[in-house]
């Protein structure tokens, strides 16, 4: 084994266990955070079906976003709804036999791709053209969307431009799940890609990135509005009570 | 016009989002609490002197007892649709006053000391130390939120700036910096029993007026009791609503609701507050002591139902943690929510055909109505999702005959909140009252030139007394501002009313 191979083996399963393991300690601590107060933003949903409902529309759609700006949910969405289909499509990297959908999903994910980087660098240019947008920027804000956008291009050079050997790169990956790296193609562009990947998977759960799970545990989007209805109390509020 | 000794934005025909202008409002601060006031509410005097240290294991502990704080703080992805919503932004220009300047106020001493990232590149991600400027930060913009939760409607996360302002002024407390104005007045309630400081024999004197004032205009005897056990309702209402115009007209309204409906009612002089300030400087143990005495009022009177008068900021917390701070309410009739809403009472009369109505009564006055923001968007009315829009709409409909909307991006829950709520309501913070009413007061500008709307309607204590000191800033007269019972009040028709009364009227108002 090379020790290219070697070296990405070894990036990828500290990579995945950053990933996971602070992924799975944030949205541990959101759920046991209480939530003492009832604090939805109403007009809210009156039962639990109704808040899936709203749920479903912000995770889907970004309906919030969408009567906030125009222009930051259309970027924002083209964005991550390529950014979905080109999870879809890279999946087959990582099982086998590939599943039918996954399959199907193919060619849009190539469009997904070039929506992904449209949509980023449109959320990139308000960053220096709209003025109340720069004022909250800081490095890491510019950073995170140099970061996708130069996995989104890499992505798509390899795509268009400098072909690499996806076979063994299949390999590889498939090696890894039994600690049994088979060697990975040394294409630079390839190797930039993967590394830059495996950065945005360390910085997760360390960043703003948060924002994904975070959204599950906002009160103020997931709770039902029926305080009349039904009595809430926090465990520490209840605490005051017995005082 | 007032005098001001500050410029008064000029107001334009659309909501104008201005261009950054950092640090404009720096220096409004409100004044600080001194040590009597401090300490009643179980708060250190003055600054302490180790006070970053107690801030920051203050900011951990409440990152720990509040989901939404340590959510917020996380998930904010600096997408900018909240930068052009708050009004203080809007009337000030300071980017501090943008919901997620005013956020990344706390957001980068949380990272500083809570986040691995912060504590390893501090420049990178915009962490900072909690310095004394970084403090005095805090108290200036932390006081220049009203908590009316209209970023909130934008963010694509929920984000809410005022669990922020709340949990910053929760944290200031606790190291002995407090304000002045909300930290007084709770010391108020707890000693006197409401806002005003306003002692029972007062009150009993007010609504003995109140009873002859309406005989005198109705020939009924429309009762104002207070401390009368055994009554079905309990009357929760802000104290403002005992002295203050346009306020006290909707008491009088709602009493003659009650004397309609043939219910008995009182008041509570030991709970006769309906505004609960403990939510405004985020102390969950002020606000339940607070709501405490609701519940003690409503044992002791032996009541069977409560009802809140007008006030919004009040209603979210009757609403939304009255259950959670003071209930359960198993003692009283199951049959009605607790607690219920004035307006919900006045709206079921409406709608079993209880209520006659004169509408020609407000025939002086073209209406429009604000939605005050607390209870647009941290309550309900009623038992769909939006009653809080539509219960008060159907009452200005069915006691006026001309009622327009102001601009829909301006209403409901998109309402912009009056500038004087969430613990503002004070003549040391005038500048930025005035400033932050600017969206609302355009708005309010357009209906009066398009629609020759005169009167605004409202639900609730502050934003009467806000609107009542703050439109004539613009131009506008004080008594724009009028309450939505007092508009039930003018055009009720009360069983045995002398109806030749309508000259007597005229002649009682001139005098």
């Amino acid at each position: 084994m090379s020790f290219l191979t070697m070296v990405y083996a070894y990036l990828y399963y500290f990579a995945a266990l950053v990933l996971v393991v602070g992924l799975v300690y944030k949205v541990v601590q959101y759920a046991r955070t209480p939530a003492p107060l009832k604090i939805p933003t109403t007009p809210a949903p009156t039962t639990r079906t109704g808040v899936v409902f709203r749920m479903t529309r912000e995770v889907v759609l970004f309906e919030s976003l969408f009567r906030g700006n125009k222009w930051t949910w259309i970027f924002g969405w083209i964005f991550h709804f390529g950014l979905f289909l080109v999870t879809l499509r890279h999946l087959r990297y990582f099982i086998e036999p590939v599943w039918l959908p996954i399959k199907l999903v193919q060619p849009f994910g190539v469009y997904g791709g070039m929506a992904m980087v449209v949509g980023l660098v449109g959320l990139w240019s308000r960053r220096f053209f709209v003025d109340r947008v720069r004022y909250i920027s800081s490095p890491s804000d510019h950073l995170i969307l140099v970061l996708l956008i130069a996995i989104g291009c890499s992505g798509l050079l390899m795509r268009f431009v400098f072909h690499t050997d996806v076979v063994a790169v299949k390999s590889f990956f498939l090696g890894l799940y039994a600690f049994d790296p088979r060697p990975l193609p040394s294409d630079p562009i390839l190797l930039l890609h993967l590394l830059l990947v495996a950065i945005l998977m360390i910085v997760f759960p360390y960043s703003k990135l948060l924002h994904a799970p975070g959204l599950f545990f906002s009160p103020s989007r997931n709770q039902v509005d029926n305080p009349r209805e039904q009595r809430h109390v926090a465990p520490w509020a209840k605490r005051l009570e017995q005082e | 016009m007032a005098k001001a000794t500050f410029e008064v934005p000029e107001l334009s025909q659309y909501i104008e989002v201005p261009a950054v202008t950092p640090e404009t409002m720096a220096h409004s601060m409100p004044f600080v609490a001194k040590p009597e006031f401090q300490e009643p509410l179980g708060f250190p005097g003055e600054l302490m002197d180790d006070w970053q240290q107690k801030a920051i294991g203050k900011m951990g502990e409440l990152l720990g007892k509040y989901r939404s704080l340590r959510v917020y703080l996380d998930a904010c992805v600096k997408c900018g649709s909240c930068t052009d919503k708050c009004h203080y932004y809007l009337g000030t220009k300071d980017p501090k006053n943008m919901p997620v300047g005013r956020q990344d106020l706390m957001r980068k001493v949380y990272r500083r000391y809570f986040t691995l990232a912060g504590k390893l590149f501090p420049k990178l991600v915009g962490a900072e130390e909690f310095t004394k400027e970084v403090l005095d930060d805090w108290y200036s913009y932390y006081h220049q939120c009203s908590q009316c939760r209209r970023c909130s409607v934008f963010c694509p996360y929920g984000i809410d700036t005022a669990e922020i302002s709340m949990a910053a002024r929760e944290i200031m407390d606790s190291i002995g910096v407090g304000q002045k104005y909300c930290n007084e007045i709770i010391g108020k309630v707890y000693k006197i029993g409401n806002n005003l400081g306003l002692p029972g024999p007062a009150l009993a004197d007010t609504l003995e007026g109140l009873e002859e004032d309406v005989y005198d205009e109705t020939g009924v005897r429309v009762r104002y009791p207070i401390d009368e056990e055994g009554a079905e309702i309990l009357l929760i209402t802000p104290s403002a609503d005992f002295f203050a115009e346009p306020h006290v007209d909707g008491l009088i309204g709602y009493g003659k609701v009650f004397h309609e409906a043939g219910v008995s009612w009182t008041l509570s002089s030991y709970a006769s507050e309906a505004a609960n300030f403990g939510m405004f400087i985020g102390s969950y143990d002020n606000m339940r002591r607070v709501a405490q005495r609701i519940r003690e009022a409503a044992i002791q009177l032996k009541v069977k139902r409560i009802v809140f008068g007008e006030c919004g900021h009040a209603w979210r917390v009757a609403y939304s943690f009255l259950n959670t701070l003071a209930g359960p309410w198993d003692f009283l009739d199951p049959r009605y929510p607790v607690p219920q809403h004035i307006c919900e009472f006045t709206y079921d009369l409406i709608q079993r055909g209880k209520l006659t109505f004169d509408k020609s009564e407000n025939d002086d006055k073209v209406l429009t109505y604000h939605d005050s923001c607390n209870v647009a968007r941290a309550s309900r009315m009623g038992d769909t999702p939006g009653g809080q829009f539509e219960i008060p709409r159907a009452i200005i409909r069915a006691t006026c005959n001309h009622f327009y909307d102001m601009d829909e991006d301006t209403i409901r829950d998109r309402t912009f909140c009056c500038g004087g709520g969430g613990g503002l309501l004070t003549d040391d913070l005038m500048e930025l009252r005035v400033k932050g009413a600017k969206p609302r007061v355009e708005a309010l500008n357009n209906v009066m030139q398009e629609k020759a709307v005169t009167h605004m309607a409202a639900i609730c204590a502050i934003c009467k007394s806000q609107f009542t000191k703050v439109l004539p800033y613009y131009g506008m007269e004080m008594d724009q501002i009028v309450s939505l019972h007092q508009l039930v009040s003018n055009a009720i028709v009360l069983t045995g009313q002398d109806t030749e009364g309508d000259d007597e009227d005229e002649t009682d108002e001139a005098a």
